[in-house]
C-alpha cells in the first residue's frame, strides 16, 4: 500500500474547481513532486493534506489512517510535517523556539507538571532539546540558534521552516515551493538537503516546485496540475516532454 | 557584557540563564521581603497595590501578550475571583482553601466563556470580551443575596490556622500574603514559558495555520490560556477585594478591563517584565499626578477624567515610539550600554522582507 493516497479529491471555492477529481498516490521512501502552472492547485491539494479544507468529494489516506476523519491538529501525530509557501513562522520567537514547537506532537507533560517544572518534564525538555540540535546541525543553523525570527533574511526562514518541519520526526515532509526565492547556491544546499532527507533519514517526500531544475535532479516522479486536474505523471522526463504539458505551460496555441 | 558558556542543555532550561541573573533575582527578592522594615504603611500599602496590580498583569499577559489573545473582560474575572472568595468565606471554608478555591472557579469559568469566543480575533474579540466586564455590573446586582448588591461586601479578618492578617492593621502581613502569591504566579508563569505549552501559547500567537500543522489544538490551547489566565486574575481579584476594604458592583468596572490592558501593553507585551512595570505605572500615576498638580500650584481644583486622560495618552506614546514598552525600552538601553560605543543606530530595527497575505496559498 501507498503510504500517501489521494482519491478522486475536489475541492470548489465558489466558481473555481481548486481541485479536481485528482487521483495520485505517493510511495514510501519516493521524492514526488507536483508542478503546474501558477493557480494550478497544488497549495490546494496541501492544504488538504493538512485538512484545511474538507473536500467536497474522495478520500484521502496516509498510513493506514483515513485522514478524512481527522481534525487538522491529528495531521502532525499521523508524521506528516510541512512548510508554507509563505513561510509561516513563529515571528516573535527564537530559531530553537520555532524548532521546539515542531516537537510538539511529541509532548509528554501536562499542564500542571510544566507549571511545576517537574523533574519528567526537565528529561522531556533535555529529550526534545536534542532532538533539534540534530536538526540544528544538519541544516546549519548554529548561527542564528537564538536569533528572533523577525529579523531573520528570507533564505535562512526558509530553512528554518524546513528545520521546524523536520524537528517534528515525520514520516512524511511536505514542501510548498521550497527554493522560490533562494539563491542557486541555496538551491544547490537544498538539493543536498533532499538527498540527505530521503537516504539518511529515510523521510518521504512531496514537493510543490517551479524550479524543474531541482526536480529534475531530486525527484522520482512528477505530476503536472493544470486547473486542479491531473495533466501527466511519471518521470521527470517524461512528464517535462508531454505536450500537454508543454502547453499548459506556453499556453494554448504556442506548442 | 557577559558570554554564556552552556555545557550542557540544562543549562538552557534553567530557571535564570546564569549565576549573574539568579544573583539578581535573589537580590530583589530579598529587597521585596525586607520592604516592610525599610518603607511606612502608607508606601508600604502601594508597594501591595502594585504587586496585585502586577499579579492582575500577568493573567493578562498570559492571554494578550502570550497568547495573542485580547480581552476586555478581566475586570469582571477580578470579580468573579473576589466574590468566590468572600462568599466561600461567608459559607465558612477557611481563607487557606477558599483563596486558592477563587482562582480555580474563576479559571473554570473562564475557561468555558472562551467556547463561544475561539472564532473571533483581534477587535471582535475585545468587544465581546468587554460586554463581560458590562454584564458584571448587572450580574453582582441581580445575585444581591450572596454578592450583597450595591451595598456590596466586607472582607473579613484573613486567619491561617490562627495566624491573623487584618488588612488595615497589619498592612506588613497582608504585603506579604502579596508577595507569596506574586512569587507563586510568576513562578508558574516562568516555568510554562520554558515548556511545550508556553510555546503553544506563542505559536498561536504569532500563527494559527503552522501552529495546528504542528499538532498544536487550537481551541484546546486558547482555551487554557484563558483559563490559566482567568485563574491568576481570580487571585489578584481576591487580594484587590481585601485591599480596598470593600467590593461592590462598581469595584470592577469596565475601565478597570481598560486599563490592565493598557497597563501590560505599557510594560511591554508577551514578558513577565511588562506585567511588573505596568503595575508601576498604574498603581503610581494617580500619586504622580497628584504630585504634579501640586507643582502647578492646582491641587484644590479637581479635574475630571485627567488621570486616564494622562493614561492614555502615555499609552498612545507608547504605541507610537516603543511598541516594546518599557520593557522593551530598558532591553534597548541595556545592551546600547553594554556595547558603547559600538552600537549602531539601526541595531532595532526589524527587517520586514516579505508581506503576510494570501496566507494559505
Ligand atoms: N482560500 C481560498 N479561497 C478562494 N480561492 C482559493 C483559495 N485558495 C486557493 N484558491 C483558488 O484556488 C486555485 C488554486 O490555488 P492554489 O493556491 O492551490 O494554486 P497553486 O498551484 O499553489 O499556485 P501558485 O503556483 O501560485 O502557488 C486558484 O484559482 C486560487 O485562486
Ligand atoms: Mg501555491
Amino acid at each position: 500500500m501507498s503510504l500517501l493516497e489521494i482519491k478522486n479529491a475536489t475541492l470548489k471555492f465558489g466558481g473555481v474547481t481548486a481541485v479536481d477529481n485528482l487521483s495520485f498516490s505517493v510511495e514510501e521512501g519516493e521524492v514526488y513532486a507536483i508542478v503546474g502552472p501558477n493557480g494550478a492547485g497544488k497549495s490546494t491539494v496541501f492544504n488538504l493534506i493538512s485538512r484545511f479544507y474538507d473536500p467536497f468529494a474522495g478520500s484521502i489516506h496516509f498510513d493506514g489512517h483515513d485522514l478524512l476523519k481527522s481534525p487538522p491538529e491529528r495531521v502532525a501525530d499521523f508524521g506528516i510535517a510541512r512548510t508554507f509557501q509563505n513561510i509561516e513562522l513563529f515571528d516573535n520567537a527564537s530559531v530553537l523556539q520555532n524548532l521546539l514547537v515542531g516537537r510538539h506532537r511529541h509532548r509528554q507533560t501536562n499542564m500542571l507538571q510544566e507549571m511545576l517544572f517537574t523533574p519528567k518534564a526537565r528529561r522531556e525538555e533535555i529529550a526534545h532539546r536534542e532532538a533539534v540540535e540534530e536538526v540544528i546541525d544538519f541544516l546549519d543553523l548554529q548561527p542564528y540558534r537564538n536569533k528572533l525570527i523577525a529579523g531573520l533574511p528570507y533564505g535562512v526562514r526558509k530553512v528554518v521552516e524546513l528545520a521546524r518541519a523536520l524537528a517534528s520526526g515525520p514520516k512524511m515532509l511536505l514542501l510548498d515551493e521550497p527554493a522560490s526565492g533562494l539563491s542557486v547556491e541555496e538551491t544547490q544546499d537544498l538539493r543536498w538537503w533532499i538527498d540527505d532527507i530521503r537516504k539518511q533519514m529515510g523521510i518521504t517526500v512531496l514537493m510543490v516546485e517551479h524550479d524543474m531544475g531541482l526536480v529534475s535532479g531530486v525527484c522520482d516522479r512528477v505530476l503536472a496540475l493544470a486547473d486542479g486536474a491531473k495533466l501527466a505523471e511519471g518521470t521527470p522526463a517524461e512528464v517535462q516532454s508531454n505536450p500537454a504539458v508543454i502547453e499548459a505551460y506556453l499556453g494554448v496555441g504556442a506548442a | 557584557m557577559r558570554i554564556h558558556f552552556k555545557t550542557s542543555y540544562n543549562d538552557d532550561i534553567r530557571l535564570f540563564e546564569d549565576r549573574f541573573t539568579a544573583l539578581k533575582y535573589a537580590a530583589l527578592l530579598a529587597f521585596a521581603i525586607a520592604l516592610p522594615f525599610l518603607l511606612g504603611d502608607f508606601y508600604l500599602g502601594e508597594a501591595t497595590n502594585v504587586l496585585i496590580w502586577a499579579i492582575a498583569g500577568l493573567g493578562l499577559m498570559l492571554l494578550t501578550g502570550q497568547t495573542g489573545q485580547v480581552s476586555l473582560g478581566h475586570a469582571a474575572f477580578l470579580a468573579l475571583g473576589a466574590y468566590s472568595n468572600l462568599i466561600l468565606l461567608d459559607k465558612g471554608v477557611p481563607f487557606i482553601i477558599s483563596f486558592p478555591l477563587a482562582g480555580i472557579i474563576t479559571g473554570v469559568v473562564g475557561t468555558i466563556i472562551a467556547i463561544p469566543a475561539l472564532r473571533l480575533h483581534g477587535i471582535y474579540l475585545a468587544i465581546a470580551t468587554m460586554t463581560i466586564s458590562i454584564l458584571a455590573d448587572d450580574i453582582i446586582v441581580l445575585t444581591e443575596p450572596w454578592t450583597g448588591g450595591v451595598v456590596g461586601m466586607f472582607p473579613p479578618t484573613i486567619d491561617i490556622f490562627g495566624f491573623e492578617i487584618e488588612r488595615w492593621s497589619q498592612p506588613d502581613r497582608f504585603y506579604y500574603l502579596v508577595l507569596i502569591t506574586t512569587v507563586i504566579c510568576t513562578l508558574f508563569y516562568r516555568n510554562l514559558l520554558r515548556a511545550p505549552l508556553g510555546r503553544a501559547f506563542a505559536a498561536v500567537r504569532d500563527s494559527e495555520v503552522s501552529a495546528a500543522a504542528m499538532g498544536v489544538h487550537i481551541s484546546r490551547t486558547k482555551m487554557t490560556a484563558f483559563g490559566i489566565s482567568c485563574a491568576i486574575t481570580g487571585l489578584a481579584g481576591a487580594l484587590m477585594g481585601y485591599f480596598s476594604g470593600m467590593v461592590n458592583n462598581e469595584t470592577f468596572t469596565v475601565v478597570i478591563s481598560i486599563q490592565l490592558l493598557m497597563m501590560i501593553v505599557i510594560g511591554g507585551l508577551g514578558t513577565i517584565h511588562g506585567a511588573f512595570f505596568g503595575a508601576f505605572v498604574v498603581a503610581f500615576l494617580p500619586q504622580g499626578l497628584s504630585i504634579a498638580k501640586d507643582w502647578f500650584g492646582s491641587s484644590s481644583v479637581a479635574i475630571p477624567g485627567l488621570e486616564t486622560g494622562v493614561f492614555g495618552m502615555i499609552l498612545i506614546l507608547f504605541i507610537l515610539f516603543e511598541p516594546g514598552g518599557i520593557y522593551g525600552r530598558w532591553v534597548k538601553t541595556r545592551i546600547w550600554l553594554e556595547l558603547f560605543p559600538f552600537a549602531r543606530k539601526d541595531m532595532f530595527k526589524r527587517q520586514k522582507s516579505y508581506l503576510k497575505t494570501e496566507r494559505l496559498r
